[in-house]
Formats: C-alpha cells, sequence, structure tokens
C-alpha cells in the first residue's frame, strides 16, 4: 500500500508536469490547423487537379485517399529548425524572428536606505550585463556623496547576483540602516521589485538580488544553436572526438550492428527452419525462444559485461542475441506460412523434399525473413547506442554519453541526429534491398 | 493395367474431443486412360477429401487407389494437380512455373523450353512468359495451373474446383479449354465442382456424392462432354436432356442439404 501511494505521488506530479506543457500542445495543433487553412487557401490558385484522388468527394474514412502531403512535411520540418533557431538566436535566422533573449547591456536601478534615526537616503546601483563569452568587470562609478554611496557590478547574461549595497554607505546594516526601496518603489525582505530590464529582489537579510531577464531563449547548455551543433559537427569530423574520429566512432558502431546482425541471422534463420520443418526442433527452442523474445537486449547487457566485459565481444554477442530471436521468429512464420496447396503441388509435380525446400519453402519464406530483418537491424541499432551509453571506448553512444558529462550538448544533439540518420538510412536501404530482392512480397 | 481403380475407400478422421467424423466410406470408382469424370457434391460430402488421397496426400483408414497396377503410397509426378487458386510459385516468371516440373526431373533445357514453349501456345499465354504469376488475372493465372500440370505429362489430372474463382464469363473461356486439352492430350481427368452446369458441361461420367458418410450416391454417363468439343458450350446447354438433367442433379443436391439442416436442426 505504501508503494501504491508513492506511485500515486509520482503519478500526480508527472500529470502536473505535463499540464504545463497542454497549452503548447494546443498552441501546436492550432500552427498546424492553421497552415492547413492557408494551405487550402494557397490550392484553390494553383492548377486544379483532376485525378482520382482529387475528384473523390468521399474522402473522409476512405483511407486510401490519406497519403501523405508533401507540403505539410516540409512545412512541419521547417516549423522545428524554425523553432529551434528562434529559441537559441540562431543567426541563420533574421533577428526579427527570434523570441526576446536574455537582457545584455549597462543598466541602473536605484535604492533608497533608511537609518535608525528616520533619515532616507538613495543611490544608484549600475548593472552590466555581458554576454557569456566575455567577461567584464564592475563598472568604475562614483562612489558619490550622501549617506548611500552608489554601487556597481558585473553580471554574466542569464545569471544573477547577490549585491550588499550598504557595504560601502555611510551608515551600513551594522549600524541599523535598511533598505525600503528600489527605484521608488516600496520593498521589504523577501519582495521583489520588477525592472524594464529584469527583478531585483530584497532577501530576508537585507542583501540585494539582481536578476537581469533570461528571455524566452534557451541556453547553449540547454540547447545549442543549429549553426553551432553544424559547426561542432564540421570540428569533430575533421579532429575527431576522445582520440577518435568521427567516422570511427560511427564506423564502430555501424561495425558491432552488421556483425551481430549477421551472425544473428546466420544462426537464427536455419534455427526459424528447424523450428517450422520438424515438431522435435520446435518443441526443443519453443520454450528458449519464447522466454528470450521478451526480455529486452537492454536487460542483458548487465549479464553480459559480466562475462565478456565491455570490449567487442561482449557488444556483438549481446547484438548476436538482440537479432537472433528475431529472425528465428521470422524464418519460423516464413515457413509456417506456406499454402499447403504450393507444397502439395510441388509435390505432385515430382518434386523432392529438398527440392521443395530449395525451389518453394525458401523463397516462400523470403518475404518474412526481410520483415524480420528489417526489425532486427532496427532494434540492433538502438540496442548498440545503448550498451555504447554504458560503457566503450568508441561509438556513437559512447561519444553522446562522454559529451553529456562535459555538458557538451551541441555535441550531445550532433549525436543523436546523426544516429537518427544513420538508423533512417538503414531502414531505406533495407526497404529497398526488400523491393529489388523479394518483389512477390505480399503478392501470393 | 492401365486406369485408375479406386477401390473401398474409407477415410474416419478423429477429432480431438473423441469423436469422429466419417469423411468416406466404402466408395468405389473405376477409371478407364482418357476418361473425364467430374465429382459433384453438398459440402461436407468428402470430395476433396476423396481427391487428396487420390493424390497421394493423405492415406485412406480403409481400401486403396490403384493407378496402373500400382498402389498409391503417396504424392507421385504421375498424378498431376490443379487446385483451386494460390498454387502457383509467385517468386517464378509464368515460364518457370510451367517448367517446374521438368526442372524437377533434370530435364535438358532445349527439350524443357520446347515443351513450355508448345503449352503458353496452347493456353494462349506465349506472350506473357516472362511475367511475374502475380501481374496475371485470375484466368491466366489458371491457364498457367494447367500448364504447369500438363507439362508433367502425368497420366491424370486431379482439379480441385480449379475454376470456382473465376467469374462467369472467365469461367466459361476456361471450360472449353478444359475439354480442348483433355480431347487433345487424352488424359484421365477427375474434375470436382460446386457447379452442377459445370459438372454437366464437363464430365463424360457425373459422380454426385452424398454427406455423412461421404458416399457415391448417383452416377450418370453424359453425351455432353463429347457434344462441347466440337460445339459452342452455350449450344451444349441448350439440349433438352442437358436442362433435365440439370434439374434432376440440382433437387437432389437440394434434398440432400435439407436433410442435413433437419438433422442439424434435431441435434
Amino acid at each position: 500500500m505504501d508503494l501504491l501511494g508513492k506511485l500515486g505521488g509520482e503519478l500526480v506530479g508527472v500529470l502536473g508536469t505535463l499540464w504545463t506543457i497542454f497549452p503548447f500542445l494546443v498552441g501546436y495543433v492550432l500552427v498546424i490547423l492553421g497552415t492547413l487553412a492557408i494551405w487550402r487557401g494557397v490550392r484553390r490558385f494553383l492548377r486544379p487537379k483532376h485525378d482520382f484522388g482529387s475528384l473523390k468527394t468521399v474522402t473522409f474514412g476512405d483511407e486510401s485517399s490519406v497519403t501523405s502531403n508533401t507540403a505539410a512535411s516540409v512545412i512541419s520540418i521547417a516549423l522545428i529548425f524554425l523553432a529551434w533557431g528562434a529559441f537559441t538566436g540562431s543567426r541563420l535566422l533574421p533577428g526579427f524572428l527570434h523570441v526576446p533573449g536574455p537582457f545584455v547591456g549597462q543598466t541602473e536601478f536605484t535604492y533608497a536606505i533608511k537609518t535608525p534615526d528616520g533619515t532616507t537616503a538613495d543611490a544608484t546601483v549600475t548593472v552590466l550585463v555581458y554576454p557569456a563569452g566575455a567577461p567584464a568587470d564592475d563598472p568604475a562609478v562614483e562612489a558619490g556623496t550622501g549617506i548611500a554611496r552608489n554601487d556597481s557590478v558585473a553580471i554574466q547574461e542569464y545569471r544573477s547576483s547577490l549585491l550588499r549595497a550598504q557595504d560601502n554607505d555611510q551608515v551600513t546594516k551594522d549600524d541599523g540602516a535598511e533598505i525600503v526601496g528600489v527605484d521608488g518603489k516600496a520593498i521589504a525582505p523577501g519582495d521583489s521589485v520588477r525592472l524594464g530590464w529584469g527583478r531585483v529582489a530584497l532577501t530576508p537579510k537585507g542583501t540585494l538580488n539582481i536578476e537581469p531577464s533570461k528571455g524566452w531563449q534557451m541556453e547553449p547548455i540547454w540547447l545549442p544553436a543549429p549553426e553551432a551543433v553544424w559547426a561542432r559537427f564540421i570540428e569533430i569530423s575533421k579532429e575527431g572526438y576522445r582520440n577518435s574520429t568521427l567516422a570511427e566512432h560511427l564506423g564502430y558502431s555501424l561495425f558491432r550492428v552488421i556483425v551481430g546482425f549477421v551472425l544473428g541471422a546466420i544462426i537464427g534463420i536455419p534455427l526459424g527452419y528447424a523450428m517450422g520443418l520438424s515438431d522435435w526442433f520446435r518443441g526443443w527452442f519453443d520454450p528458449i525462444v519464447e522466454f528470450m523474445r521478451p526480455v529486452p537486449p537492454l536487460a542483458l547487457i548487465p549479464l553480459v559485461i559480466i562475462w565478456a566485459g565491455i570490449g567487442e565481444t561482449g557488444k556483438i554477442i549481446l547484438l548476436f542475441l538482440a537479432a537472433l530471436w528475431i529472425m528465428a521468429i521470422g524464418a519460423r512464420s516464413g515457413v509456417s506460412g506456406v499454402r499447403i496447396s504450393k507444397v502439395h503441388a510441388a509435390y505432385s509435380l515430382g518434386a523432392s523434399k529438398w527440392q521443395i525446400m530449395r525451389h518453394v519453402i525458401i523463397p516462400n519464406s523470403l518475404p518474412e525473413i526481410f520483415t524480420a530483418a528489417r526489425v532486427a537491424m532496427g532494434v540492433c541499432w538502438g540496442t548498440v547506442v545503448a550498451a555504447e551509453l554504458v560503457a566503450a571506448e568508441k561509438g556513437a553512444g559512447m561519444m553522446i554519453m562522454v559529451a553529456s558529462k562535459f555538458q557538451s550538448t551541441d555535441i550531445v544533439l550532433m549525436g543523436i541526429i546523426l544516429i537518427g540518420l544513420i538508423g533512417f538510412g538503414i531502414d531505406l536501404l533495407m526497404r529497398w534491398a526488400e523491393r529489388v530482392l523479394v518483389p512477390w512480397k505480399g503478392k501470393g | 493395367m492401365t486406369g485408375l481403380t479406386i477401390d473401398h475407400l474409407s477415410m474416419r478422421f478423429d477429432l480431438p474431443n473423441g469423436q469422429a467424423v466419417q469423411a468416406l466410406k466404402d466408395v468405389s470408382l473405376d477409371l478407364k486412360a482418357g476418361e473425364l469424370m467430374s465429382v459433384l457434391g453438398p459440402s461436407g460430402c468428402g470430395k476433396t477429401t476423396l481427391l487428396n488421397i487420390v493424390a497421394g496426400f493423405l492415406a485412406p483408414t480403409d481400401g486403396k487407389v490403384i493407378l496402373n497396377g500400382k498402389t498409391v503410397r503417396g504424392p507421385g509426378a504421375e498424378r498431376g494437380m490443379v487446385f483451386q487458386q494460390g498454387a502457383l510459385f509467385e517468386w517464378m516468371s509464368v515460364r518457370e512455373n510451367v517448367g517446374f516440373g521438368p526442372s524437377m526431373k533434370g530435364m535438358n533445357k532445349a527439350k524443357k523450353k520446347e515443351i513450355v514453349d508448345h503449352l503458353l501456345d496452347v493456353v494462349g499465354l506465349r506472350d506473357f512468359k516472362e511475367k511475374a504469376v502475380y501481374e496475371l488475372s485470375g484466368g491466366m493465372q489458371q491457364r498457367v495451373a494447367l500448364a504447369r500440370c500438363l507439362a508433367n505429362d502425368p497420366d491424370v489430372i486431379l482439379m480441385d474446383e480449379p475454376l470456382g474463382a473465376l467469374d462467369a464469363l472467365t469461367r466459361e473461356k476456361m471450360q472449353g479449354l478444359v475439354l480442348k486439352l483433355w480431347k487433345e492430350t487424352g488424359k484421365t481427368i477427375i474434375l470436382i465442382t460446386h457447379s452442377v452446369e459445370e459438372a454437366l458441361l464437363l464430365g463424360e461420367r457425373l459422380v454426385v456424392m452424398a454427406p455423412r458418410p461421404g458416399r457415391i450416391h448417383r452416377e450418370y454417363n453424359l453425351p455432353f462432354a463429347e457434344m462441347g468439343v466440337n460445339k459452342d458450350l452455350r449450344e451444349v446447354k441448350k439440349h433438352p436432356d442437358f436442362a433435365k438433367t440439370r434439374e434432376e442433379i440440382l433437387s437432389m443436391i437440394w434434398d440432400m442439404e435439407e436433410e442435413i439442416m433437419g438433422r442439424t436442426e434435431k441435434a
């Protein structure tokens, strides 16, 4: 019951966070619908088409009339990059497209103190907010005359600073003076005053906390600008990262996937055939395969590390295991899926068992095997990255894991994009191979 | 001794729930070489079981099938089979499908090509030689299936509703083709069908089977197949005897169906 309570608490927390995202989701949907309306308007002015699809009057509920709209895809991708650039202050975008950035530059505000005998006095604080790349000293200011003396502070963008403004005053805090106003507005300890360029708060102990506005843009440590990621990509592909070139990192990951997958297929396909053709083999391996299939390959990482270490052998064993069961099950269902009339036809045409295997069962199972291979390659690619996150000396996963420890978000992003592109490329390649090698898929 | 003898064939399937189904009971038939026999009956009468036993895909629980003096013990190239659909190899071209039997025998290429080309001419698919079978229409696919079966030069051709999945017009054309091939090749043919008309048109002999247990109900010797060889099939259908026999058989099958329904309702 205790656990349930805890989980309930977690759920409330998660839902609370999600709720804050909700307005953004609604906004995004509105953007999608808005562009749709605009696109409809634009299309009216283009030359109208009279193909079969455009002449349909019933399209809602007709799945065949829903083909992917290229314009929507282009806008969708463009919008992602636009948002990325706008929220990072990318130089690739004209300035007016940027969301407000952090305050940078020099400004000032006054604070008022009240001494124990009731006199009040003002002083000016000069605030210099400098960009992250160009540190600056506190600007020099005249201390001025009077009970309260002027102060200055330099703050890096996105940061805040505490200022003990009273320390240089004639009557200090120790003497009983206290700050009672900021820029003409009354302030008490714990309160804050919002100014045009940021916020000034008075801590309970009487120190000023100066927070220049952070704007809407993301700090590079959270999200670097697209050009920064690109520059990092160029840099790393030239100079490498952690003693290995980029090609080596990606090449090692691909090498592991391909070797693991090929080994898995070499063992898995005959295993699947044996399971599809012999009751003894099916009985023997069914419990093993049915148990191993739902075990996520990632769960095997600790065991593989214990048994085989973090070298290539361990990774390839892991990927072999990831591919093995998928290929075995694919080959098995490919064999079981052969229409009995095809086998009967082949027998009554005089084929021997071996000829039936060679000319009927194997070609008939190829489409299923290709489907399994596509799934297995995807799973292997995901598994290798995860395995490299845990422990590796080279590899795409290792690269982004190390980069995240050094807070090099640009490398992490670059790595994620490359991993995604390679995974997508693998899938395209498998689909192409399928089209070329098994054109009869789904035509039986 | 040539010809096909089906000798007191019985077939019983034991069901997992302990009951048994008598699919065939004491079925005996004699076919002379070159005879064309059609088999008709309501669903569940054991037509396909009978054909599968003759083809050697099933072993009967009793009785035997003798072809040219030899008892059938399994499938063999001397008994070719044409299925309703889906038995072509879609990973092979039309030519490779038709040449499958000769290839399995290891026939030399020149001779195989001669046979394949000849048969594709006969079934009218000369121009579709290199096409994939899934690119052909249903009727064309059945022509390929017929040609593939003939390429092996079997003694007996077993047809399991070969035209069942075709549209009416194609079906009529194919019926003509089947008669033509029968006459030209002189093969013994057993043809299973659901269509009374088709059974009459194509059956030199016609066997009507009855269900539960599957048995031979009635046998006819018919003149229509012979007529159809040199005549338009539509002319044959206008023959007064044709209509009469059709009505007779239809009501026979109708009665069987009613009987089954009645029995099921009581049970």
